[in-house]
C-alpha cells in the first residue's frame, strides 16, 4: 500500500498534565529521600502500593525508571554494565538497564527533572505476580543499600482465581504490616488504607475509561499515546492528583470521539498489540502504523493497570484479588479468552505479538497462541522479534517489513 | 495499440533485480547487479539494462514499483510493496494455486502461504539471525576458502553428509572447523552446510499445497532444491528465473496500478 506521510492528530492536552504529574512525583520522591521527611519504599509496578502509601511511605517504582531509560534510548549504553556485573543479556532488560544505569551513574532523571537519580530506598517490596526477575532486581539494591526487602510470592499460570489464591496473597500482605510499620515509624491506619484503596480504584476506573474510548471508530487514542500517558496510573494510584489527570483526559478523549478525531487520520485497520512496548522505538512504531492507516487501538500491556476488584471496604482481599487476576498471572486458555473478548470489544482486524527477547512473561507468542487465536477467530497475527529496552536485539528493517507486509495482507484480503 | 511496459525493481541486500514486462504480461527484459552501497545507482542500472533488453527507453515505462530491502531508495518508483507481497504475486503468476513459497535471499528467508485464489494466508520471516540465509553460505564459503560457485558442485558429488547442529552462524563455523580438524571430507561438510540451511528454513513454518522455491540462493545453488526435495519427500517447483520473482511481482503490481 502507499505509505503516506502523515501528521498526528496532535498531542493530547492532558499529556502535558500527565507530564507535570510525573515531574512533581519524582521531585517529591527526591525531596523525601534527601530530607528524610518521609521514608521511601521501592515497589514493583503491580505490588501492594496502597499498603505502602497508607503506612506513610513515598512509593517509588523502578520499572517506570527502567522504561524511561528505554524511551530515551540510553539502555543499550548501560545494559553492558549490568552484564559485566554478572547479569545475563538474556534476562529482563528493565533489570539490566536499571542496574546498569545505577552503575554508570546515568539516570535519565537528571536531564528530565534535574535530580541525580532515583531516591535511596528504606525498604524494597516486590510481588512476583509479573515475574521472578523483579525479585532479583530488588535483591541487588537491597544489598547495595543494606535495607530490608519484603516480598509477595504469587501463584502463576492461574485459570480461575480462587479464594485460596486470594487468601495466600492477602496473608502475605498482612504479614508485611508489622515490618513496614517499624521501618516507617507509622502505624497503619485502617481509615487511611480504605481512603487510599478507594482512590486507587477510582484511578483504575478512570484509566479503564481512557483505554475504552478506543472502541470508537476512529479511535481517539492509540497504544503509543496510552503508553506515554500511563505513568500516573502506575505511580500515582492511591492519589487524588492521578485521578484529576485522567478525568481531564477522559473529557478530552470524549470530545475527540464526538468530533470524530482519530489518533490516526484515515484509520482503516485496527490492531491489537500484545506484549511490551519497544520503548526505544515508540515514536517510530507510532509513525509506521500511522503511515499505513493502521491504529493500534488496544494492548494487553496498558490494560495491566486496571484493578477492577479494588475495594476500600475490604482492602487486603481486594488488593490480593486485583493483583492476582492480572493477565500476566493467568493461564494461556484464560489469556486467549481475554484477547478474544478484546478483539470483539475493540473491533480488531489484526494482532501484533511482540516477542521480547528478554521478557518471556510478557511474550505470549512462544507456545502457539498466535496460531490458536487465528484458527479460532480468523483474526490474522504477526510476531515481531524485538525487546522492551535492549535495542541490540532489534532489526528495524525486519520489523518494518513484517508490519508493512502484515498490513498489505489485510488490505489485499479485504479486511 | 501501442504496447505499454511496466517494471518491478527488487533492491535486495545482496543483489538488485529488475523485470520489465509488457501489457500482455510477457517478460520483455530483466537484469541483476550487486546492490553494493549505492542502491539508487543499482536500481537505475538494472532499469536501463532491462529496458534495453526490452527495446525501450526508461521513459517509456508506464509505471515502476519497487520492493526489497532498499525499496524506498528507488527514485523511479511510483510506489513500493514489501518483498512478501511481491514474492507472493510473482509466484502465483507462475504457479497459480495453493502454494507455499520458500524464498532464500541474501539476508533473509521467507515462507509465504497462498490460498488457491492467490490470497495470502500467512507468512514468516527469519528472526534476526543469519541461519539459513545466503549470508550463512557466504560466511561458510569464506571459512572453508571455497568459492560459492564451487560449493554447489562439491555438495552434489559428496558421498557423505556432515550435519551441523548449531542455530548460530558463528557456532556453525566453529563446528565446520572442528570437522576439518577431525579429518572429515570437505565435500561432505559443504553438503552439511546446505542441509543445515534447508533445515533452518523448514523449521520456520509448516508447508501446505505445492512448494515453490525462489531467491538468489536457489538461482545459484541448484543443489539446494534437490536436497530440499529429499528432505520434504516431494517435488519442488522453481520458476525459470527464481532470483527475479520479487521483481516480477512488483512489475505485476505496477501493471495493476494503471
Amino acid at each position: 500500500m502507499t505509505e503516506k506521510s502523515r501528521d498526528k492528530s496532535g498531542r493530547l492536552n492532558a499529556s502535558k498534565k500527565a507530564g507535570n504529574f510525573m515531574k512533581d512525583y519524582y521531585l517529591e520522591l527526591d525531596r523525601a529521600a534527601r530530607t528524610g521527611e518521609k521514608k521511601v519504599a521501592w515497589c514493583t509496578s503491580v505490588g501492594p502500593a496502597e499498603l505502602l502509601r497508607a503506612i506513610g511511605f513515598s512509593v517509588y517504582f523502578p520499572e517506570t525508571h527502567a522504561a524511561m531509560i528505554g524511551a530515551v534510548r540510553t539502555a543499550s549504553e548501560v545494559i553492558g554494565e549490568a552484564n559485566a556485573a554478572g547479569y545475563s543479556p538474556d534476562i529482563c532488560s528493565y533489570l539490566t538497564s536499571d542496574i546498569g544505569a545505577y552503575l554508570a551513574g546515568a539516570s535519565p532523571l537528571k536531564k528530565a527533572y534535574g535530580i541525580e537519580g532515583p531516591p535511596a530506598p528504606d525498604v524494597l517490596v516486590f510481588n512476583t505476580n509479573q515475574c521472578r526477575d523483579v525479585q532479583d532486581w530488588f535483591l541487588w539494591y537491597a544489598e547495595k543499600f543494606s535495607v530490608p526487602i519484603l516480598g509477595i510470592h504469587t501463584p502463576v499460570g492461574i485459570g480461575t482465581v480462587t479464594d485460596d489464591h486470594v487468601r495466600t496473597v492477602a496473608e502475605q500482605m498482612k504479614k508485611m504490616i508489622s515490618p513496614l510499620e517499624e521501618i516507617s515509624g507509622t502505624r497503619l491506619d485502617p481509615g487511611e488504607l480504605k481512603r487510599v484503596t478507594d482512590l486507587s480504584k477510582e484511578c483504575s476506573d478512570l484509566w479503564k475509561q481512557v483505554l475504552e474510548t478506543a472502541r470508537f471508530r476512529p479511535s481517539p487514542l492509540s497504544f503509543f499515546d496510552a503508553a506515554t500517558l500511563m505513568g500516573p496510573a502506575v505511580v500515582g494510584r492511591g492519589t487524588r492528583e492521578a485521578c484529576l489527570v485522567y478525568r481531564e483526559l477522559v473529557e478530552e478523549l470524549d470530545q475527540r470521539v464526538r468530533t470524530g478525531t482519530g489518533a490516526v487520520p484515515d484509520e482503516r485497520f485496527r490492531i491489537y498489540w500484545d506484549g511490551m512496548p519497544v520503548w526505544g522505538r515508540l515514536s517510530d512504531h507510532s509513525r509506521l502504523f500511522s503511515s499505513l492507516c493502521a491504529c493500534v487501538v488496544a494492548s494487553t500491556y496498558c490494560s495491566s493497570w486496571i484493578f477492577t476488584e479494588l475495594d476500600g471496604r475490604n482492602p487486603f482481599e481486594s488488593m490480593a484479588r486485583a493483583y492476582t487476576e492480572l493477565f500476566i498471572v493467568r493461564s494461556d486458555p484464560y489469556k486467549e479468552q481475554y484477547i478474544k473478548r478484546m478483539f470483539d470489544f475493540f473491533s480488531i482486524d489484526g494482532i501484533v505479538f511482540h516477542d521480547a527477547k528478554t521478557c518471556p512473561n510478557n511474550s505470549n507468542s512462544r507456545y502457539g497462541m498466535p496460531g490458536r487465536l487465528r484458527r479460532k477467530t480468523g483474526i490474522p497475527a504477526i510476531v515481531i522479534n524485538a525487546d522492551l529496552n535492549d535495542m541490540r536485539m532489534i532489526s528495524d528493517e525486519q520489523t518494518r517489513t513484517n508490519i508493512e507486509a502484515f498490513i498489505e495482507q489485510m488490505e489485499e484480503n479485504g479486511s | 495499440m501501442i504496447p505499454r511496459f511496466f517494471a518491478g525493481v527488487d533492491v535486495g541486500a545482496s543483489a538488485t533485480k529488475t523485470v520489465v514486462m509488457d501489457s500482455s504480461l510477457s517478460l520483455a527484459g530483466h537484469s541483476a547487479v550487486k546492490s553494493g552501497t549505492d542502491f539508487p545507482m543499482a536500481a537505475g542500472k538494472t532499469l536501463e539494462e532491462s529496458c534495453a533488453m526490452a527495446g525501450i527507453k526508461k521513459e517509456d515505462l508506464s509505471a515502476v514499483f519497487a520492493t526489497g530491502y532498499g525499496r524506498k531508495t528507488v527514485k523511479e518508483a511510483v510506489n513500493t510493496k514489501t518483498e512478501i507481497s511481491c514474492h507472493a504475486k510473482g509466484c502465483f503468476h507462475n504457479f497459480p494455486g495453493r502454494i507455499t513459497i520458500i524464498d532464500i535471499g541474501g539476508q533473509d528467508n521467507k515462507i509465504i502461504k497462498l490460498a488457491a485464489n492467490g490470497s495470502r494466508t500467512g507468512f514468516q520471516m527469519n528472526r534476526k539471525c543469519a541461519a539459513g540465509t545466503g549470508a550463512f553460505l557466504e560466511e561458510m564459503s569464506a571459512r572453508l576458502d571455497i568459492p560459492i560457485e564451487k560449493m554447489n558442485r562439491m555438495a552434489s558429488e559428496a558421498a557423505g553428509l556432515v550435519k551441523l547442529g548449531s542455530f548460530c552462524t558463528v557456532f556453525s563455523a566453529t563446528e565446520v572447523l572442528e570437522n576439518i580438524r577431525a579429518g572429515k571430507q570437505p565435500a561432505d561438510i559443504v553438503k552439511g552446510i546446505y542441509f543445515s540451511m534447508i533445515k533452518r528454513v523448514l523449521e520456520m513454518d509448516s508447508l501446505a499445497g505445492d512448494v515453490v522455491m525462489t531467491g538468489g540462493v536457489v538461482a545459484h545453488n541448484g543443489y539446494i532444491v534437490k536436497m530440499a526435495e529429499r528432505m520434504i519427500g516431494r517435488k519442488i517447483l522453481v520458476p525459470d528465473l527464481p532470483q527475479f520473482t520479487g521483481a516480477l511481482g512488483a512489475a505485476l503490481f505496477a501493471k495493476e496500478s494503471m
